[in-house]
């Protein structure tokens, strides 16, 4: 994905600040979405499992598929993939909650959240580049 | 849908502005090529995932409560800045190159060296206690 802003920073290593000013909106709207989507799973599934980040993270991962499976190249695929969906899923959170489930000693939650998301994840990367081939 | 807090939205969304400049300004000095070892994501994620559990710990155990710290810096700026969705497209590259041993490695050291990471910023907060 680097390779797509090197292409446009060729000319005395400048990226333009528009470009950078796209990457940062795309961020501060894929965090919006994770925090409503986050909120508004937790809220019915209930805190007992991280169903929130999991279903943010499994719907990035189809959509960030679609979008790499496609014809979609250089800086509209920075922009929607790399930095919306990038900002939209998150690694740090699936981490965080897996070691605080093992923490509270509920080990069969901790695994199952972090094998479950793995497995689940490339499944959905799988799908949605394949959709996104078809379009 | 909780009731949504304007000042809570805007700090999610300076921070995940910040984290995306990183990540992206990151992975553009750390090129990997398509489907070799993704040295800018899994950099990213352990560090992002460190700094989260710093936070974290700190806000939770040691410091009173902020009201926009936590949605600054942990939901905004570090949730941002990791990646799962880029992880999982870059596993499916390296399988689609048939290069299944590294597709397994990257797998387990970016789980291994995520859950490390956690642990180890976990365990410095509440040993060294509160430090600014």
């Amino acid at each position: 994905m680097a390779r797509n802003l090197d292409r446009t920073s060729h000319r005395g290593d400048r990226v333009s600040v528009w470009l950078w000013a796209a990457v940062g909106a795309g961020g501060s709207v894929g965090a919006i979405g994770r925090f409503l989507l986050d909120s508004l799973v937790a809220e019915h599934a209930g805190r007992d499992f991280p169903y929130g980040t999991f279903a943010v993270n499994i719907s990035g991962t189809l959509i960030l598929g679609v979008l790499t499976g496609s014809s979609l190249a250089g800086n509209v695929l920075l922009i929607a993939g790399t930095a919306t969906i990038g900002s939209y899923t998150t690694f740090s959170t699936w981490m965080l909650e897996s070691h605080r489930l093992a923490e509270d000693r509920q080990f069969r939650r901790a695994r199952l959240n972090l094998g479950v998301s793995l497995f689940v994840g490339f499944g959905a990367a799988f799908v949605g580049h394949a959709i996104g081939a078809q379009l | 849908m909780p009731r949504l807090d304007g000042r809570e939205l805007a700090a999610i969304a300076a921070g995940g502005a910040l984290g995306a400049v990183a990540r992206v300004w990151i992975g553009r000095h750390v090129t990997s090529a398509g489907g070799s070892w993704p040295w800018a994501t899994l950099v990213i994620n352990v560090s992002g995932s460190f700094a989260l559990a710093y936070l974290a710990t700190r806000l939770q155990e040691r410091l009173p409560q902020s009201t926009y710290r936590r949605p600054l810096l942990g939901t905004g700026f570090c949730g941002a800045y990791t990646t799962f969705s880029t992880m999982q497209v870059e596993l499916l590259k390296i399988v689609e190159l048939h290069r299944y041993g590294v597709a397994v490695a990257y797998a387990l050291v970016s789980i291994a060296a995520g859950m490390a990471a956690i642990w180890l910023a976990t365990s410095i907060v509440r040993r060294t206690g509160a430090i600014a």
